[in-house]
């Protein structure tokens, strides 16, 4: 599908990093928590992540800034894993796109 | 030298509910919460627009020009809560009585309102200077500081900055002091007055301010408000006060302040619910001997069930029978005032038979299932009451309240 190349083999596995958005995610995870980039994967919960709200708070900041959008506190409230993260993301920078 | 009781001879307050005391009563009475759009600060790009101020305010009815130049509104409200206090005291601050007066003040922010527009100036506007009086200005002891001057008090004053804990922290400390003869007289309380953009950023960066009201222990409940005022007490010997015929308000029988050594936000109800029952110990109470809880009761998804569940653990079944109430639902979040805006409410609840409501509420949450007295202010004859101030950083301080 992807016919570019892919960027530098990152630690995240392949299955996961199956998109540019879905990797960067991942990497802000790993970064901001100070955890290995392989432990963060797109079925993680914030449980098994170790993230607590203050975590979750500091995580959506980072993702805000990355990708220049606006995470409401009412969609911040209901992210609880890593897959609800990376599809309210996707969803914002869909809107942000159809909005230019 | 054994302790002495301590009662409470004086009360003064400004908030969002009024610019004093009586006006302020009358509001916690009504259940009338006094939360609209903000116009201290340009909040409209920002995710909440709600705030509860004092409004109204006219700095020059109360102060000479220069003191309106040299004091931040957080010091300014200070002093007018104190003054209030010491003319219901009618107390004069004799050379002997000087020395053994405290103040001992709570403040979260004290003048970062100052701090903020200094660094607008220099930071934004390219300025090379800012105000000469910024660093007094902004100095969380201001209130303190300038309490003592209005009054002439020489003996023992200092600032508590335990964030949302502040005012407990100081009201107990100097209720301790007056208590163990350290002195024999106090001023105690919280002044606060939050209120600027880059202040407001902050709270909106945190993700726990309300895009409308605030509804503790409500299941549709979405986050704090934040508030602004001063109240100030004075603490006195119960014998002496009574020697002198003053009217006394309540008296303080406990206080109880403990951390809990987790987490930097999250509360710990164990950490609550111990420094609950040290308040209670210290004032020589058996949980079923609390009629009323002036709850610390922010609103927020995590403070509410984690605060019912301290209560049921420093209160064991008798929880299902406190009458508790978040008067934060109508003044906002005083923050470092906090502790000190609800201690008024629960003496006046106490003094005057009516438990001031938990406004705005909706909706029971099956997590906090407490008797939060919702909307309507309820008639009760309660000897003894608490009030609970949680702060961020796990710090707690409880103070018990006794029926005059």
């Amino acid at each position: 599908m992807a016919t570019e190349p892919q960027p530098k083999p990152l630690s995240v596995s392949a299955d996961d990093a199956s998109d540019p958005v879905t990797e960067k995610i991942l990497r802000i995870i790993a970064t901001q928590k100070r955890i290995p980039p392989e432990q963060v994967h797109l079925d993680s919960s914030f449980e098994q992540l170790g993230l607590d709200s203050l975590d979750s708070v500091n995580i959506l900041f980072e993702l805000e800034g990355a990708f220049d959008i606006a995470i409401s506190d009412e969609r911040a409230r209901t992210i609880r894993s890593v897959q609800e993260m990376v599809a309210g993301v996707k969803q914002l920078i869909a809107q942000k796109a159809g909005s230019q | 030298m054994a302790d002495r009781r301590v009662a409470i001879t004086g009360m003064g307050m400004i908030s969002a509910l009024g610019l004093n005391l009586e006006e302020n009563w009358a509001s916690l009475k009504a259940g009338r919460a006094a939360i609209g759009r903000i116009t201290l600060a340009d909040v409209s790009s920002m995710k909440f627009q709600n705030g509860a101020e004092v409004r109204g305010y006219n700095p020059e009815a109360h102060f000479q020009s220069n003191q309106v130049d040299f004091w931040d509104r957080f010091a300014q409200f200070a002093v007018i809560a104190a003054r209030e206090a010491m003319c219901k005291a009618g107390l004069k601050i004799t050379p002997d009585l000087s020395e053994q007066t405290a103040v001992v003040t709570g403040s979260c922010a004290g003048g970062q309102t100052t701090e903020d527009i200094g660094f607008v100036d220099v930071y934004k506007k390219g300025g090379s200077r800012v105000h000469p009086l910024t660093i007094p200005k902004t100095m969380a002891n201001a209130g303190a500081s300038c309490i003592s001057m209005e009054f002439g008090i020489r003996g023992p004053a200092y600032t508590v900055s335990t964030a949302c804990s502040s005012a407990n922290h100081a009201i107990g400390q100097a209720f301790w002091m007056v208590r163990q003869g350290l002195v024999d007289l106090a001023i105690a309380g919280g002044s606060e007055a939050p209120f600027s953009f880059g202040i407001l950023k902050a709270w909106e960066a945190m993700r726990v301010v309300s895009p409308d009201t605030c509804r503790p222990f409500s299941r549709d409940r979405k986050g704090m408000v934040l508030g602004e005022g001063a109240a100030m007490l004075v603490l006195e010997p119960l014998e002496a006060a009574r020697v002198r015929g003053a009217t006394i308000f309540g008296e303080l029988v406990g206080f109880g302040m403990t951390s809990d050594a987790e987490h930097i936000t999250k509360p710990s109800a164990e950490g609550a619910a111990l420094a609950i029952r040290h308040a209670m110990r210290d004032a020589r109470i058996a949980p079923q001997e609390v009629g009323y809880i002036n709850a610390h009761g922010t609103g927020t998804p995590v403070n509410d069930p984690t605060e019912t569940q301290a209560i049921r653990l420093a209160l064991g079944p008798h929880a299902n029978r406190v009458a508790v109430s978040s008067t934060k639902s109508m003044h906002g979040h005083g923050l470092g005032a906090a502790g000190a805006l609800e201690a008024v409410a629960t003496v006046l609840a106490l003094k005057r038979n009516l438990l001031p409501p938990t406004a705005n509420y909706n909706q029971l949450d099956p997590e906090c299932d407490l008797d939060v007295i919702p909307n309507q202010a309820r008639t009760a004859e309660v000897e003894y009451a608490l009030s609970n101030s949680f702060a961020f950083g796990g710090l707690n301080a409880v103070l018990a309240f006794r029926k005059a």
